[in-house]
C-alpha cells in the first residue's frame, strides 16, 4: 500500500493552496474531496475579495495571514495566470461616531502594515465613486483590495499542483481516521489512504474530521450569507468595493466587484444550524438590498440577476491552525471563515512551516513548474484575437452560450481541465451564468459533457450524484 | 470588408418572414444568419398545432409551418444562410460581426435587420426563493429537452405561470407519462390563450391554482418539493395558506423578454417600424412579445418591405 | 334541456359556447364567431376529438426526434393507446413533411404524418 507523506481533507481554496505549495517539494501528497469537484464547498459561494487587511484585529492570525496573504497573492495569480484586479474598497461613515471608528480601523490596519491607507473626504467621494449615496461623510480607502474569481483560482491552483505532482481524489469521503504506528489510515468512501502527515481543510465539516482523532475542543458552526448578483450591464455601477463599518459578527452587506464583472450585494450573516442548509430567503432578499441601497441608492431589484448562498465555517473568532500534540502529525486548519481566501497563500506557507518544525523534510524539487498557460476566455478578449484563435481551432467559432459567449472549444477545455458537471463547466466557463440561465445552453453543453466523459445524456448532473438533469430517455 | 445589401440576424419566422418579403421587394444580396444548425427558430421545437390559422388559413404544427418558409428561401438565389452563425457585434454604422465554426467576419451592410427573438425569464427573475437544485426549467428547455432531444426533464411536474409554453408543456409532460400536480399562477385568471386552458390543462384534469404563488422552492441535489401559498390581488400572502407540493421538477413559464442586448449595446433605440439608426430595424418578438406567430409574419413582412426601399433608395 | 358552456380551441381568439343539449346532442350553439364553433360544439358533446402531435424516434437521420401529427383529429378516449403506439415507432428512412409513418392508425381512419423533413 502505498504511503503518502501527506493527505489533506478538503480541495477548497485552503486545502488545494497548501497542496500546491507543497508540490513544490520531494513529497507524495494527496488531496481528498468529498464532492464531485473541487471548490464545491464553501469556496464556491466565496465573494471573491481579496482583503487588504483594514478589519480584523492586530494581534490575530487572521490580521496577520491577511495581509501577508494579499502581497502573496498577486505573486501566485501571475504565476497561474488567473486574474487578479487590485480594485481598492472604501469603507464608508456615515456620521461623526463612525469616523471615530474608521480612524481606529486604519490605525489597526497601520499597525499590521497595510499599505497606502488614506481618509477620504465628499469630495473625493464624488470625484471616485459617484453612485455613492451623498449622506456619506467620509471613507477609509485601502488600495490594495482586489478581486479574483475563487473557484477559478481554486481550479487553477489545482491543475498546477497536479501538474507537480499531487494526487487529487474527488468523490472520496472520509468516514473514519485510525492512528496505526506513526501513520494515520483514513478510511473513505472510496479507497483506505495511508500517510504520513495529515491536514484537516475540511471547511465545515472540519469538526467531525478532527473528533475522528478525539481532538474534540472546537466546534464549526455555519454562519449563512445570501448573496445577490446584478446584470453585468451594471458592471460599473462602482469603482470599488464598497463596505460599510464591519459589525462584530461580520463585514456588512458590501457592493462587491467580481471576477466575472457582474456587481454583486450582500451577504447577510446568520448563524444556523445546518450545514448544508444553502437556501436562500425572501427576508434575505430584502435585507440585503435595503442595506445594499442605503450606500448605493440606484440599485434596483430588476437589476438582480441571480442569488445564492453559502456558508462561512466559524470556530470562533480566529482561525485555528495548529499542530495537534495528541496526534503528532496531525495539522488543523479549520474556521476559514473570511478572510480566509485572500489569506490562503500565507496559510500554505505556515502549514508548510509547521510540517516542517514536526519533522517533515521539505527538500525542494529539482524541476517545479510554477507557471501555469493561462485559460483563455473568449468574452475576455478582443475580436481580432478571437478571429486568430478561430483560425487555429475552428470551434471558437462555435458559441455555445450565447448571453456569456463561450465556446464549444472554451467547454470541452475545462472538461478536459476537470470541469465533470454542468456546474463545474459554469464555475470554469461562465457557460449558463448570463441572463437566460442555461435555457439556450444547457442541452449543447450536457451533450458536450456526455461525449467529452463518455457518460450517457441520463447521467449527467448539475453538481453530483443525485442532481441528474433529466430523468430518463423518452 | 465584405459589403452586404441586406443583413438579417435570426431565421426563425421573423427573420424568414423578413427575407423573403425584402426579396419580394427587389433586395437580390441578402445574408440571413442563424446561430442554430437549422432556419425556423423556436418553431422547430413547437410541434403542437394552432399555427398558420390566419396567415395559411391552415392549421399546422410550428414545423410545418417554418417549413413553408424554409422552402421559400432555399428556392431564390438572392437570400443566402450562413447557419451555425452567430452574431455577436453590432455598430451604429450598419456594420456586423458574426461567428460561426473556423470563421469571424464582419460585414457592412446597407440595412440589418435584426430578429433576434427573445428568452424566457427565469426563477431567479422572479425571485423565488429557497435551494438551487437540479430540476428547475425554463418551459421552453423542457420543450426542448423532451421534443428535440427525446429526453424527459422529470415525472412529477409543477408549472409556475400560465403562459402557452406553460400550458403546451403540461399537454406535453401528461402525453409522455409524467404527472402534472399542478399548474401556479399568481394571476386571477390565464396568461395563455383560453383554447390552450381547455385542450392543455383541462382535458387532463391538471389542477390550476389561480391568485396562489410559489414560495419556496426545497431539495438539496433535486428539486423534492414546492411550497405555495395563495395571495390577494396585490400578490401579498394571504396567511395561513401555505401548502406543499411533492415534485421532482419545475417549469418556469412567467413571460418572455425581447432579446435585443446587441442593439442596446450599439446604442441603437427601437422605435416603431424603425429605429434611431436608419437602415437598423427590428421586427418580431425581438420588438416586441407576439401572442401568435402569424401576426409576427405580417409584421415582419412589412418590415422586410420597408428595408428593401430603404436598401434600393 | 341542460346548457353546456365550452371555450372553442378552433382558432386562438377561444370564443365562449354556449351550447343548448337535448337528449344528449345539440340542439342550438350560440356565442361562436364563425361556422366552425358550432361544429367544435356538436363535436365536444357527441364524439369530442383532438389532434395529437407528439414524436418518433429517428435512427440513423439528423433528427433525433421525428414532430409527428395525426392528419385528422381522433377520439379524445383514444389518446394515450395512441402515444402508446407512438413510442413505439422508430424511422430510418428519410421523409417529407407531410410523409405518411403510419397508415390507417389505430384503425380510426386517420394518418399519422411527419411534421418535419427528416434526412
Amino acid at each position: 500500500m502505498k504511503i503518502y507523506d501527506v493527505a489533506i481533507i478538503g480541495a477548497g481554496v485552503i486545502g488545494t493552496s497548501i497542496a500546491r505549495e507543497l508540490s513544490r517539494y520531494r513529497l507524495d501528497v494527496a488531496l481528498l474531496e468529498k464532492e464531485t469537484e473541487l471548490a464545491f464547498g464553501v469556496s464556491k459561494s466565496n465573494s471573491g475579495i481579496i482583503h487588504p487587511g483594514t478589519q480584523n484585529p492586530p494581534a490575530s492570525l487572521k490580521g496577520k495571514l491577511c495581509v501577508q496573504g494579499n502581497f502573496l497573492i498577486r505573486k501566485i495569480s501571475k504565476e497561474l495566470n488567473v486574474d487578479f484586479k487590485e480594485v481598492g474598497e472604501l469603507i464608508v461613515a456615515f456620521n461623526e461616531d463612525e469616523i471615530k471608528e474608521l480612524l481606529r480601523l486604519k490605525k489597526e490596519a497601520e499597525f499590521l502594515g497595510v499599505p497606502g491607507l488614506k481618509t477620504v473626504d465628499k469630495a473625493w467621494l464624488k470625484e471616485n465613486e459617484p453612485n455613492l449615496n451623498s449622506v456619506v461623510v467620509c471613507g477609509l480607502y485601502a488600495p490594495t483590495a482586489g478581486i479574483i474569481s475563487p473557484y477559478r483560482f481554486v481550479y487553477d491552483l489545482a491543475e498546477n499542483a497536479i501538474k507537480n505532482g499531487v494526487e487529487i481524489h474527488t468523490e472520496t469521503k472520509v468516514i473514519d481516521i485510525i492512528r496505526v504506528d506513526k501513520y494515520f489510515e483514513i478510511v473513505t468512501s472510496k479507497e483506505l489512504f495511508k500517510t504520513k502527515y495529515l491536514i484537516n481543510a475540511a471547511g465545515l465539516f472540519a469538526d467531525d474530521i478532527s473528533k475522528m482523532l478525539t481532538i474534540d475542543d472546537f466546534r464549526i458552526k455555519p454562519r449563512k450569507g445570501e448573496e445577490f448578483i446584478l446584470d453585468k450591464k451594471k458592471e460599473n455601477l462602482t469603482n470599488h468595493l464598497i463596505f460599510p463599518l464591519p459589525s462584530k459578527i461580520s463585514k456588512g452587506v458590501l457592493i462587491i466587484k467580481t471576477a466575472d464583472g457582474n456587481p454583486m450585494i450582500g451577504p447577510t450573516a446568520e448563524d444556523i444550524e445546518d450545514k448544508e442548509d444553502f437556501s436562500t430567503s425572501d427576508s434575505g432578499f430584502s435585507k440585503v438590498l435595503l442595506s445594499a441601497r442605503r450606500l448605493i441608492p440606484s440599485i434596483n431589484d430588476k437589476d438582480i440577476i441571480s442569488y445564492f448562498a453559502g456558508l462561512r465555517p466559524v470556530a470562533g473568532d480566529d482561525f485555528i491552525i495548529r499542530h495537534e500534540s495528541k496526534a503528532p502529525g496531525f495539522i488543523n486548519v479549520a474556521g476559514m471563515q473570511s478572510p480566509g481566501l485572500t489569506a490562503s497563500p500565507a496559510i500554505a506557507l505556515l502549514v508548510a512551516d509547521i510540517l516542517k518544525n514536526n519533522g517533515l523534510a521539505l527538500k525542494k524539487k529539482l524541476i517545479f513548474h510554477a507557471h501555469r498557460k493561462k485559460t483563455i476566455h473568449l468574452f475576455a478578449i478582443p475580436l481580432p484575437q478571437t478571429k486568430k484563435l478561430i483560425k487555429k481551432d475552428a470551434s471558437y467559432g462555435d458559441i455555445i452560450c450565447r448571453c456569456e459567449m463561450v465556446s464549444a472549444k472554451e467547454i470541452q477545455d475545462a472538461i478536459k481541465r476537470g470541469a465533470k458537471t454542468m456546474d463545474g463547466v459554469k464555475f470554469r466557463t461562465r457557460a449558463q451564468s448570463g441572463r437566460c440561465h442555461g435555457s439556450f445552453c444547457t442541452t449543447r453543453i450536457m451533450k458536450i459533457l456526455a461525449e467529452e466523459t463518455q457518460t450517457p445524456l441520463a447521467g449527467i448532473t448539475k453538481r453530483g450524484k443525485g442532481s441528474e438533469i433529466i430523468k430518463e430517455r423518452i | 470588408m465584405i459589403k452586404r445589401d441586406l443583413v438579417i440576424v435570426g431565421g426563425g419566422p421573423a427573420g424568414m418572414a423578413a427575407a423573403v418579403s425584402a426579396y419580394e421587394n427587389g433586395v437580390k444580396d441578402i445574408l440571413l444568419l442563424e446561430r442554430d444548425q437549422y432556419l425556423g427558430g423556436i418553431l422547430n421545437q413547437c410541434i403542437h398545432t394552432g399555427f398558420g390559422i390566419n396567415y395559411f388559413k391552415e392549421v399546422l404544427t410550428g414545423p410545418e409551418y417554418a417549413g413553408r418558409f424554409i422552402k421559400k428561401i432555399k428556392g431564390v438565389s438572392g437570400i443566402e444562410v450562413s447557419l451555425k452563425s452567430i452574431a455577436v457585434k453590432l455598430t451604429n454604422d450598419k456594420t456586423i460581426t458574426f461567428l460561426s465554426p473556423g470563421r469571424l467576419k464582419t460585414i457592412k451592410a446597407r440595412a440589418i435587420i435584426m430578429a433576434t427573438g427573445c428568452r424566457e425569464k427565469t426563477r431567479e427573475m422572479t425571485h423565488i426563493q429557497g435551494t438551487r437544485p437540479a430540476g428547475v426549467f425554463s418551459a421552453g428547455l423542457a420543450q426542448k429537452l423532451i421534443n428535440i432531444e427525446g429526453l424527459l426533464p422529470g415525472k412529477e411536474v409543477v408549472i409556475i405561470g400560465s403562459g402557452d409554453i406553460g400550458l403546451i408543456m403540461a399537454r406535453r409532460f401528461a402525453l409522455e407519462g409524467a404527472k402534472v400536480k399542478a399548474v401556479i399562477e399568481i394571476q386571477k385568471k390565464s396568461r395563455g390563450l383560453l383554447r390552450n386552458m381547455v385542450q392543455c390543462v383541462e382535458d387532463f384534469d391538471i389542477p390550476v391554482y389561480f391568485n396562489h404563488k410559489i414560495s419556496r422552492i426545497y431539495g438539496k441535489d433535486r428539486v423534492e418539493k414546492v411550497s405555495v401559498m395563495k395571495v390577494n390581488d396585490n400578490f401579498n400572502e394571504i396567511p395561513g395558506s401555505i401548502f406543499e407540493i411533492k415534485c421532482d421538477t419545475i417549469l418556469m413559464s412567467v413571460g418572455l423578454i425581447s432579446e435585443n442586448e446587441l442593439i442596446e449595446m450599439a446604442g441603437v433605440k427601437i422605435e416603431e417600424n424603425k429605429t434611431s439608426v436608419p437602415g437598423i430595424f427590428v421586427c418580431g418578438n425581438s420588438f416586441k412579445i407576439y401572442d401568435v406567430v402569424d401576426s409576427v409574419t405580417t409584421d415582419s413582412y412589412l418590415i422586410g418591405k420597408l428595408a428593401a426601399d430603404y436598401t434600393l433608395s | 334541456m341542460v346548457v353546456r358552456k365550452f371555450t372553442c380551441i378552433e382558432c386562438p381568439k377561444g370564443c365562449r359556447l354556449i351550447v343548448d343539449v337535448e337528449d344528449g346532442k345539440v340542439a342550438r350553439v350560440t356565442g361562436n364567431e364563425c361556422p366552425k364553433g358550432e361544429q367544435y360544439a356538436i363535436s365536444e358533446i357527441e364524439n369530442p376529438v383532438r389532434t395529437l402531435t407528439s414524436t418518433v424516434l429517428g435512427q440513423g437521420l439528423d433528427l433525433k426526434m421525428i414532430p409527428v401529427r395525426t392528419n385528422k383529429p381522433i377520439p379524445k378516449s383514444r389518446i394515450f393507446e395512441a402515444m402508446d403506439e407512438i413510442k413505439k415507432i422508430k424511422v430510418k428512412k428519410p421523409l417529407n413533411a407531410g410523409d405518411i409513418i403510419v397508415k390507417n392508425f389505430l384503425g380510426l381512419d386517420v394518418d399519422l404524418i411527419a411534421t418535419r423533413k427528416a434526412e
